[in-house]
Order: structure tokens, then sequence, then C-alpha cells
């Protein structure tokens, strides 16, 4: 009795928060940068190794301009809102934001008629469009495919680097108080009178429940989840740096009842990544690829010609977190007091992270905690060093004050010594090879790390003060030296 | 600013040869500059041995050949090498450089690209399955062991016979993994017959022909392949696929020249090659810039990669000095089981030397060489498209010649 009374004393010194995030990914990521500016004590759990995994590592990277959800949906609401915040946001968190605009395509009466559907929608919504004919649109879009006959152009829509807006939001949420646990899965909660106490050691007064693919299990320890996720599986390919020698805009086709349908995407640092498929799959956690990508090349040859797949570098699958429910499903729970749900957070997800985040801090979390003061001080971090678009002489400037800032580890990327350093010595920092990737891109060219990885690894295992063979390629356990040489002679 | 005769982009074995070959047509300021901190490339890498027999009669480890020609240019005021460089751009014959000393900028009367080449990822096959540890191409996992001294797998698989991926089989046994077979697309390997000899019978490791990798299994890491036999057609035979247990994947499925410096500057890049398109002096479609090679089309051995780079540098000497090739310019047209031909375009006048690859596997055929003036069939015998092919023409061959020139293989 005594000890254990002992022991729920210590955690309640230890480990008692206000607010506890379940998920780093960009709604869990994005709500605990909006409560680091205020004086609550904030906590994210995330599962994986790394913050920005699971659908924010793996999707279309833009930003919809809100034209396509359905009338009066969440996902309407937040699209719409998201898409006009995203710019701010971006500015605040030094991560970039293309404004690149998007085409939808159309060939033939009736995909000009769903096109005028969406015409309609834009109207009401007071989303910025302009409608051109097909041979218009070509002369700026000039692979757009010949039976294309009319283009709804929406300039709003935006591309960003999902991951990246994740890691600046969580290390400025770190850097202001924010504390983060990787590698930490949930397996048991308990609802106390006035608090949550999760795995027998974290006492929270508040839950919120951004899990992605695993919302429902999260529930499920609490009560009868009102909602299952299916993974719905999305397959990419991604090609080689193009820069706008092949597609301008983000293209998409004229929707259909599976969704916004095979797109051709440009990405802030020009590559173009063609996808995604739609498939449900069992398994939430199946990242594999293969089934969808002769689908996608079928499909995005109704809006495009001349795709360059000789320069496919990579491919890959994301999956997205999708519920039974046709709407995303946020709110605090009708049965359990202070358990928020942020769940099915699949496309439009993204572009309405943002709204989703102020919507659930301003109008669900706050009105739980009487007399909270915004921070008076409030730190914000340094941007990753992008030697890409800086000048020779700013370039030589920073050589000057670190000679590893000239050493070129990254041959197709260009991306120096010092900038992976940079990645790993961070509150919020690469661990893994796949963690200095997502951050700096070293694999994410042409060779895809064939040249780079060994350099990579030399350098984390040095910066983290670690052996080589403890270096992993992403999760624990993916250790990507298994032996010495002869070791197993 | 910093001007030089001669700039070489790459210090392995083609920049070393180029540097020499510049030299010997009388350049006397040649700078190569070197990416990272040692001369010679991929060879520092490859320390099993069959190098240089053609050039020095002996066989060399990678390392030791690479010496051989450093050796040759270490002394000579004429040639200096920048190490820890890489060259970020190139405008016109501008050229920018990052190093630890800043950013550089190097003006050259011509450029020798000998940048080399970069082996095919996962992602540009679509290999299907999950992202999971345990993947590599063969290179990496021979940079891993040959320089860091580390195993990436100790049950192996390895599909593509590369002859990067055969070195790799016997290596990795060698250090103490278990190689449980190589899987070739193509009913014939891609590798030379030696390494098949020596690399894979001398260790009883199974070749499988007509098969390849259809899916990768695991979680954080590799657990299993499916293999899958193809047909003649090779189209996948479906319920032929089988699950191999490894904790490892080697991919040897191609090399592609590196090229990215000078395809943003417009150089034109041929579709099969994948390297610059050249005339007989391994001049691009850029006038002052030359490549050779594994950037301007991937080879079998390493004394051809010395040798064209010997007769690049050379032609480059030529040019800066003045001496162009005079006459008009004659077009080599492929047909017919040649897949392609380097140089693709030439000038009469003197002895030349061709350069090809077949598209499939031929017993007994020859290869007619034709055109306005010019009719020659020569004889080959069991010619793959794994095996560069060569053929000299004289001066006299072609001195008849009007128009463009064919070549074709006639079973």
């Amino acid at each position: 009795m005594m000890m254990s009374f002992i022991k729920s004393f210590h955690f309640i010194i230890k480990l008692m928060f206000d607010i506890t995030i379940i998920g780093a990914g960009i709604t869990g990521s994005l709500i605990a940068h909006r409560l680091s500016k205020l004086d609550l004590k904030v906590l994210v759990l995330e599962k994986e190794n790394d913050v920005a995994e699971g659908a924010t590592g793996a999707n279309s990277a833009m930003v919809h301009s809100g034209h396509d959800p359905k009338p009066g949906t969440l996902k309407c609401r937040y699209n719409l809102l998201g898409n006009r915040m995203y710019p701010e946001l971006c500015k605040e968190l030094q991560v970039s934001y293309v404004p690149i605009g998007a085409y939808v395509a159309a060939g033939g009466e009736e995909e000009e008629e769903k096109l005028d559907q969406l015409i309609a929608q834009c109207e009401e919504r007071n989303v910025p469009y302009e409608v051109m004919d097909g041979d218009t649109a070509r002369k700026t879009e000039p692979n757009l495919a010949d039976r294309i006959t009319k283009v709804l152009s929406l300039p709003t829509t935006g591309i960003v680097t999902p991951w990246e807006v994740v890691f600046a939001a969580m290390e400025e949420a770190m850097l202001n108080g924010v504390e983060v646990k990787l590698n930490y899965e949930v397996s048991s909660i308990e609802k106390k009178e006035d608090h949550f106490v999760i795995n027998d050691e974290i006492c929270t007064k508040v839950l919120i429940n951004c899990a992605g693919a695993h919302c429902d299990d999260i529930t499920n320890m609490l009560r009868e989840s009102p909602y299952k996720v299916f993974a719905r599986k999305g397959e990419y390919f991604v090609l080689d740096h193009l820069n706008g020698t092949f597609v301008n805009h983000v293209i998409y086709p004229t929707p259909s009842a599976k969704g916004k349908g095979v797109l051709a995407i440009p990405t802030v640092h020009g590559n173009v990544l063609l996808g995604p498929n739609s498939d449900d799959c069992e398994d939430v956690e199946d990242d594999s690829t293969g089934s969808g990508l002769d689908y996608i090349r079928s499909e995005i040859s109704k809006t495009m010609k001349n795709i360059p797949y000789h320069k496919m570098i990579h491919t890959f699958a994301g999956l997205r977190p999708h519920i039974d429910l046709k709407d995303f499903y946020i709110q605090e729970d009708d049965l359990i007091e202070n358990f928020i749900h942020v769940a099915g957070i699949e496309s439009p997800g993204l572009s309405a992270a943002p709204a989703i985040a102020k919507d659930v801090v301003e109008n669900i979390v706050l009105p739980k905690f009487e007399g909270y003061k915004v921070k008076e001080t409030y730190n914000h971090r340094k941007p990753f060093i992008n030697m890409d678009k800086m000048s020779d002489e700013e370039k030589s400037a920073l050589i000057e004050k670190d000679p590893d800032f000239g050493r070129i580890i990254c041959r197709c990327e260009k991306i120096s010594m010092g900038q992976i350093k940079d990645v790993i010595n961070r509150n919020c920092g690469a661990r893994s090879i796949k963690g200095v990737k997502m951050r700096c891109r070293p694999g994410m060219g042409r060779c895809q790390g064939g040249f780079c990885e060994p350099e990579v690894l030399k350098i984390l295992a040095k910066e983290l003060h670690e052996e080589k063979t403890e270096v992993c390629l992403d999760r624990p356990g993916s250790n990507v030296l298994v032996a010495e040489a002869k070791e197993e002679l | 600013m910093e001007r030089h005769q001669l700039v070489i982009v790459g210090a392995g074995s083609a920049g070393l040869a180029a540097a020499l070959g510049a030299y010997e047509n009388g350049l006397e300021d040649i700078l190569l500059i070197e990416r990272e901190s040692e001369y010679g490339g991929i060879l520092q890498q490859c320390i099993h041995n069959g190098f240089g027999l053609h050039t020095f009669n002996e066989e060399l480890s990678g390392p030791a050949y690479a010496e051989r020609y450093f050796d040759l240019i270490k002394d000579n005021e004429c040639i200096s090498i920048l190490y820890d460089a890489a060259v970020t751009k190139i405008e016109g014959k501008l050229l920018t450089v990052q190093c630890p000393q800043g950013i550089r900028h190097i003006e050259a009367d011509a450029i020798v690209i000998s940048t080399g080449c970069r082996e095919r990822p996962a992602g540009a096959i679509g290999m299907k399955g999950n992202r999971c540890q345990g993947v590599y191409t063969a290179g990496t996992a021979q940079k891993y062991l040959n320089k860091e001294g580390y195993l990436v797998g100790k049950k192996v698989f390895i599909l593509g016979s590369g002859d990067i991926g055969l070195i790799m089989a016997r290596r990795m046994t060698l250090e103490g993994a278990k190689v449980i077979g190589v899987a070739e697309l193509q009913p014939y390997s891609n590798g030379l017959a030696r390494n098949i000899k020596q690399c894979l019978e001398d260790f009883d490791i199974p070749l499988y022909l007509s098969h390849t990798v259809e899916a990768v299994h695991g979680s954080s890491r590799l657990e299993s392949i499916a293999l899958i036999q193809v047909d003649d057609k090779l189209k996948k035979i479906e319920g032929s696929e089988q699950e191999i247990e490894c904790d490892c994947l080697l991919l040897s499925v191609g090399l592609i020249p590196e090229n990215t410096l000078i395809e943003e500057l417009g150089v034109k890049i041929h579709p099969r090659t994948k390297g610059a398109i050249v005339d007989d002096r391994y001049m691009t479609s850029i006038e002052g810039i030359f490549a050779c090679g594994n950037a301007l089309h991937v080879h079998d051995l390493v004394d051809y990669v010395s040798q064209e780079g010997k007769k690049a540098g050379k032609a480059a000497a030529d040019y800066v000095l003045g001496m162009v090739s005079e006459g008009e310019e004659v077009k080599n047209i492929v047909s017919n089981g040649v897949s392609y031909m380097v140089p693709q375009s030439f000038h009469k006048g003197r002895d030349l030397e061709f350069m090809f690859r077949v598209s499939r596997v031929y017993k007994e055929s020859y290869i007619h060489i034709y055109g306005n003036g010019l009719d020659k069939k020569i004889k080959k015998l069991g010619i793959v498209p794994s095996e560069m092919q060569k053929v000299m023409l004289k001066k006299d061959d072609l001195k008849d010649l009007q128009g463009e020139l064919h070549w074709e293989v006639v079973e």
C-alpha cells in the first residue's frame, strides 16, 4: 500500500502533464506547437523513432485549395481555413511554402460536366479560380495530354514539405518547453477522476488522440471506439529533379467516386510525384509498394503526356488513416471528459492540419484551463541551413566559419557535412539515416543514398557518440551494419 | 580568376588517364578536380584483382591499378589535383567548385568530364515490397565492406548478375556471410565469364537465370524475398514464386553514367548510353567539353576506361592548342542488334576505334559495316550484350565513304 502511494506520488512530481498528445504527425505537432505558446505542461508521445512518420511522411505534399471536399463536411471547412493559414504558418516556422497553383484537367463532355460542378463549388466557397480551354492551358503546361479540352486553374494551391513543417513545429515546441518521447508506445490508458494514467507512469489532465492509423486502438483502451480505422494505401512514383521542365503546376484529373484521382505534383525541391492510387488494405502498417504502380501509369496518361519515366528514382506508399464515418472525427469524446479525438485525418488532412490544430486548441482544449497565460518570451528555432538557396558569397562565408560546409557528402542533392551535422545536433534532431534524409535530403536524390549513406552513417555515429553498428536506417532494430567483416567466420 | 588550360572533373581511372594524355599532347597546365580526398574513384573500393591485364600485363587490385596511373603523373609539374572539391555547376567554361576552402570559380579552355557512373537503385526498377533495412546496391555494400570493414547482411541474396554483384557474392562469402543465390532476369549472365566461374561456381553459389525478385518482405529489416521465374518474353510466370529467407538483398541491376553537370549545361545525352553524344575526339555537342570513361558509357574493363580517358585527354589538348579535325562529320547509324555505338559520329582521315554493344546473345555472326563507298563484314563468335565490342577501321577503309556509316549484326 505504502509502496504504491510513494510510487504514484513520485510520478505526480515527475510525470504530471496538463496535456498529452499521442502521435507526432502533422496534427499532433501543430497542436503541440500552438500549445507551446502558453504556460501549460505538454507532452507528446510517439511510437516511432522520429516525428513526422506515418501518413505525414508519405503523402502528396500539397495544400489543396479546398475546391474538392463535399460541402458541409469538416474536411471542407478545415481545408478552406488551412489553405489560408499555410503561407503565414510556414513563414513563422521558417519552412518552404510554394504557392504553385493547380490545374484540374477535363477531357470530353462527361469530364467537363464534372469540372463545372467543381467550378460551382469554387464560386460558393470563394476559392479563387480561372477557367481556360485546353490549348490555352497547354501554353503554360505543354505536357498536358492532347485529350484535355477544359481546365480549372486554382492559384491558391500550394506545395510544402510536410515533414519539414513537423520538424520545425516540434523543434520550436520543444524549445519552448514541450516534452517529446520517441519510441514510446502507449499500451494502457486508465481514466482516473480528474486525469488519465498512461502506461502506469504518465499522468495527464487532457489527452489528445492524434494517433493516425492507430486512433481506434488508443480509443479502445478507454471505451469501445465509435470508429474503426481502415488504412487506405496510396502509392507514388518519384521523378528526379525536373525543375519545371515536365510540369509547372499540380495537375489533377477530374475527380471520381474514388477521390481526387492520380496527380502530377511538383515538389518544393524540384522533383515530381506521380500518384496516388487508392487501395484499402487490412494492415495499417503495410507500407509496401507494388500493386498500384501500373494503375498510376495508366491513369496519369489521361492528363499528361511525355512522362519522363526514365527519371524515376523512387517509389513509396503512404497510408491514409481512413475511418468509417466519411469525415474527420474531431471532438471531445461524448462519454469520457477531457479525451479528445483527432481521427480519420486522411486527405485533405495535411491541408487542413493548421486549422484543425487551431480549432482543437482554442475551442476544445483551452476552455478546460482557467487562467493560463501566454508565455512572455517565445523562442524561435533556427531554420535548417539551406545552402541551395545561398549565393556563392554566403556559402563561402559559411565555409570560412566551418570548413565542413565545404565538404559535399551527398553529390546528388549537393548536401554538405556541415548541414548533416546541423540536423543531427538539434533538440528534435535526426537519430537515424532516414532522419537525416528527411531533414536535409542525402539519399533523396538519383543515387538514393548509394554513395552517401556510408558517409552519413559515419557522421551519425560520431555526432551521436554511437558505434557504427548501432546506427539504424530508421526504427530500432534496423541497424545498417550487422557484423564486422570475418566476425561470423 | 583562376584559369587552366584543361580542367578534368573526376580523378578516377578515366580522369587520371586523361590528364596523362593531355600532358603527352603538349598541355602544361592541367587541373584534376576530385570530390574525394584521394584519387582513383571507385577503384579504391575494388580490392579484388583482375585490373590491368591489358595495360600492364599484370593482375592488379583496384587501388594498385590506380596507383600505377597516379605514379605516372604525381611528380609532373604540369598536372595538379584539387581534392575534397565538388564541381557544383558548369556555365560555359566556368566551373563552380565547393570545397573546404570556400566556393571557388575556375575557368578552363577545355573541360573533360570523367565523373564515372552510379548504380541503379531499387526505386528505379520499381522494386515492390516494404521499406525495410537490408536492400542495398552491390557497390554500396562493397564500400561498407571494403572501406569500413562491415557486413550489411549475413544471409544474402543478389539480384542481377552484373560484375559488381558477382564480385560481392565472393567477397561476402569470404567475409563470413552466406550467399544464397544470384537471380538474373535474362536467360544469360550479364557479368564477365571469368567472374561467373571465379565468384559463383567456385563457391557453389547458384545462379538463377530467367528469374527476378518480385518483392521484398520485412518490418524493421528484411526477412525474405519472393523469387519468381520469367518466360522468354521476360514476363513473370504466375505460380512460380518462391519465398527465400534472407536478411540482405544486393542489387546489381545496372549502372548509369553520371552526367548531371553537363545535362544542366545542355550537352546532348544519348538515350541508350545515358552518356554524352560524342564525336571521334570525345567532344560532346558543346565545343570544348569532352567526356570519357563510365560517364560516357559504362565499360566492362578498367583498361578500356583508361584507354578512352587517354584519348579524350589527347583530343582535349589538341583542341586547346588549336589543332582541330577537318573534313565533314560522318554519323554512325546503328540497327539490327547493335544497341549503341561510341563515338556517335566521326571525322575521316585517321585510323579509328569504335566501341559498341549488341542487344542480345549471338553465337555465330558478323558485324556488317556499310555505307556509300564502304562494305565490310567482320566475323564475331559468341558475342553477348555484357561484353563491349571493339572494331578498328583504318584510314583507308573510310576514305571512299560518302554520307552515313551503318552498323548491324547479321547471323
